[in-house]
């Protein structure tokens, strides 16, 4: 009999964020991703140095004490390609005690596309090249091959589940959400509908999201969060079911929550609490899927992520400014990849980072939360102006250099 | 000479004609005393002595939105506190307080008071009453230009009708704008002159030349066979530019080599940025934000078609500035400018498939789009701010006489 455990899974990415990149830059200059001036949050260097002093430096060192102290302890991550690429740059002790972390054997690190792409909804082919570029990289870095996939902002659906179970993943991530699983708990391994060599883990987003979103807010009834406190609510989730999926950004610990808000002591003190009685472990996703077999089949043939109470892609593909960017983005794909142009094909790649047509979401104008849309750029409009310059801009290197496409596209 | 703006410190065409005219006057013999409600330098007008009626740096009053008369408040003159120059009124008053102050200083006679746009009108009253000479109000835009659909801010309408009334003479830069002050004013045709802007060409002749960089992606697009049909304007709905997208979207439905630069800025940007999202052209639409220098000159210079799809629009210098740079102008019947142009295409300006079918005609016929090209720089060239001039001491010299 297995023992009950906890299956933590964190997220780490981000995105090369596009300058304020004009009209008069196109076809001139193609350094969109190098903001000159370092007093915006457009400058990634600035925002990387940032979060990795607020969040990846002191979140690893309390993950690496955790393995350390306890020999229980499990922990799952995400690490987008392009994230690895700007800690190699601008913090390599970071992607330095992330390896010590997977070295440890207890760490599992999770497939996803190398882009933080919505490549799936776009070209299946362009889709699975990003997810074995994300795969190469993880192996080339921390030496080990993923099991377990989870697409961008989890979006997820039953025929990216057939596709996962084709390619030979053991797993695949997605949301808990109630419309799906009804009377069912997420607290168990389900199969996805349609697979035949798979397991689904689903989000307990109860639970993730009142240390995601919740932890800090002083409007929120429960505040402030102690550890007795919501041990008394993960016994309460997990009483006579076997798992509880934790799922959430990374940056959560130091950035989204700040470490003022306690969080770490919070996270330490937690860790401690759950494995200070033997019937409890921490599994990392693999782990989970060997533990448990699936208690049933979900069935998602509409695409759910993990965002907004909608827990759909509105905020990616929600307005025409969005369709309209994604539509001449991927119209490049083939002349892109016949070119054999490494850093035209990489440029292009990181356009097709989700962050960028999430920039351009107007869904706050009518929601009223300006907060829950954080944002670079002073408005929507400006983000997708500087998107579509450096998309026409892509399209003439393909053109001047390459004698391929044409500008019409 | 009573004004709001002067080049280099303008924000629009107002300051623009405001210059050249004077020029054209003080070559002709005036002497001009010129005030404006800021404080700087203006290097190249030293035909005339330019007077400062506050201390404020220009982009102070640029804060005050000439062109923005929303932002006033419905305040009266005497109840507005000259001191307090983060208020339109206030700087009003002021402006008042100065050309008062102005006048008592002189020792010589003013034969004629010349107020632009509803801005100055109160100075322009106060200074008839202290020197009894006769006032000509000069009408660039009305209030109900401006607002583009409804008759504006009700407290600038009544100091435009004010100013009407009490103007010896009155001068419409369009047939158009003669119209609307007959009709939503009220005002006597017979006391109204129409006298069109021109365009200074020596002032363009700078030593300009066109770098193709500026505009590199849409150079390569015309290398490709595209043809730029542009606009320089402040994006606002007087502007009439939803129509212009709808149009644009039209015409690239029948013929796919178009591109549309849109250069400025303005309140109504996200709107047309949208819009054009909407109906699935926003890799067609270039919005280059707002332009100076060899952008602003580079604009006209990388256009085929230069269109104005004004709503209302009182005469329209831009499209003048786009032929001397060699476009083809279609322009909305609703535009002054057209009253003095021949060799152009009007349209009104909600009818966007006849705007479509023009830009379309022009695009897929090099002989239509040379010959309009061609006629139009005859035409555009023959409107001098000299003649401009004469008419306006003409009309010095005919109300002196009426007055006395």
């Amino acid at each position: 009999m297995s023992k009950r455990g906890i299956t933590l899974y964190l997220h780490v990415h981000q995105p090369f964020r596009i300058r304020q990149y004009s009209v008069f830059d196109t076809a001139v200059n193609h350094d969109y991703f190098d903001e000159l001036s370092y007093d915006t949050d457009r400058n990634n260097e600035k925002v990387l140095r940032k979060v990795a002093e607020k969040s990846y430096r002191p979140m690893n060192a309390l993950l690496q004490k955790m393995l350390d102290t306890h020999p229980d302890f499990r922990v799952s991550l995400s690490i987008t390609g392009t994230v690895m690429e700007q800690l190699e740059r601008w913090a390599p002790d970071v992607l330095d005690s992330f390896k010590s972390l997977v070295n440890t054997g207890c760490v599992e690190i999770v497939a996803e596309t190398y882009y933080h792409s919505l490549a799936f909804f776009y070209s299946k082919e362009e889709f699975v090249l990003q997810v074995e570029a994300h795969k190469n990289k993880v192996r080339e870095v921390f030496g080990i091959e993923t099991r377990v996939f989870r697409n961008t902002e989890l979006a997820y659906n039953d025929e990216l589940a057939s596709w996962a179970d084709n390619y030979g993943f053991k797993g695949i991530l997605a949301e808990g959400w109630d419309p799906v699983l009804e009377w069912r708990s997420p607290n168990h391994v389900y199969k996805p509908h349609g697979t035949r060599d798979i397991a689904l883990l689903l989000k307990n987003y109860r639970l993730s999201d009142d240390l995601a979103f919740r932890f800090s807010n002083r409007q929120w009834a429960d505040w402030p969060l102690t550890v007795d406190k919501y041990m008394d609510w993960v016994n309460t989730s997990i009483a006579d079911q076997p798992l509880l999926n934790l799922f959430m950004d990374y940056e959560t610990f130091g950035e989204h929550q700040w470490a003022d808000t306690g969080i770490f002591d919070f996270f330490e003190g937690f860790v401690g609490a759950w494995l200070s009685r033997p019937e409890n472990t921490f599994y990392t996703v693999s782990e989970a899927i060997d533990a448990y077999e699936p208690v049933g089949e979900i069935n998602m043939p509409h695409t759910v992520t993990w965002a907004d109470t909608e827990r759909d892609l509105t905020a990616w593909l929600g307005n025409s400014l969005q369709h309209e960017a994604l539509k001449n983005l991927y119209a490049l794909e083939s002349d892109i990849l016949r070119t054999a142009d490494n850093d035209l094909i990489a440029d292009w790649r990181k356009l097709q980072t989700s962050d960028h047509v999430y920039y351009m979401c107007t869904k706050w104008f009518t929601d009223g939360d300006v907060h829950a849309y954080f944002s670079p750029y002073e408005s929507p409009y400006d983000a997708f102006l500087y998107f579509m310059n450096a998309v026409r801009d892509v399209r003439w290197r393909l053109h001047e250099y390459h004698k391929t496409g044409g500008l019409h596209g | 000479m009573l004004g709001w703006e002067l080049p280099p410190h303008n924000s629009g065409g107002l300051g623009v004609a405001c210059y050249h005219m004077s020029k054209a006057l003080a070559q002709q013999g005036a002497t001009i005393d010129f005030v404006v409600p800021y404080d700087a330098h203006h290097s190249s007008a030293d035909f005339m002595t330019i007077h400062a009626a506050t201390r404020l740096t220009p982009l102070e009053r640029y804060g005050l939105g000439a062109y923005d008369s929303k932002a006033v408040l419905s305040k009266t003159l005497s109840s507005a506190d000259a001191s307090d120059l983060k208020d339109m009124r206030g700087v009003q008053k002021r402006y008042v307080q100065y050309v008062e102050q102005l006048i008592a200083s002189k020792d010589e006679q003013y034969d004629a008071i010349h107020a632009h746009d509803w801005l100055t009108m109160e100075a322009g009253i106060r200074a008839k009453q202290i020197t009894n000479a006769p006032l000509i109000v000069h009408v660039h835009a009305t209030e109900y230009d401006r607002s583009g659909t409804d008759s504006g801010n009700p407290l600038v309408h009544e100091i435009e009708y004010q100013g009407l009334l009490i103007a010896d003479r009155i001068i419409a830069v369009s047939n158009i704008t003669k119209s609307i002050i007959v009709q939503k004013y009220s005002i006597d045709p017979d006391k109204i002159e129409v006298v069109h802007n021109a365009i200074d060409v020596a002032d363009l002749n700078d030593g300009y030349v066109y770098d193709y960089r500026t505009y590199r992606y849409l150079e390569a697009l015309k290398r490709e066979g595209y043809t730029i049909v542009s606009t320089v304007t402040r994006l606002t709905i007087q502007k009439g530019l939803t129509h212009f997208i709808r149009a644009a979207a039209r015409a690239s439905e029948k013929y796919d080599k178009f591109a549309f630069l849109l250069a400025g800025d303005g309140e109504q940007r996200d709107e047309l940025i949208s819009l054009a999202a909407d109906l699935g052209i926003s890799d067609k639409v270039f919005f280059a934000g707002f332009v100076r220098g060899k952008q602003w000159r580079g604009a006209y210079s990388v256009s085929d078609i230069f269109v104005m799809s004004s709503v209302s629009e009182p005469f329209g210098l831009t499209t003048l500035e786009a032929a001397h740079h060699s476009n083809a102008l279609v322009i909305s019947k609703q535009s002054g400018v057209g009253e003095v142009l021949k060799s152009i295409f009007r349209y009104d300006f909600w009818d966007i498939n006849v705007l479509a079918d023009q830009l379309v005609g022009i695009a897929t016929s090099r002989a239509l789009e040379d010959t309009l090209k061609h006629n139009v720089s005859q035409e555009y060239a023959q409107l001098s701010w000299h003649d401009v001039a004469k008419r306006c001491l003409d009309i010095y010299d005919s109300s002196r006489k009426v007055a006395v």
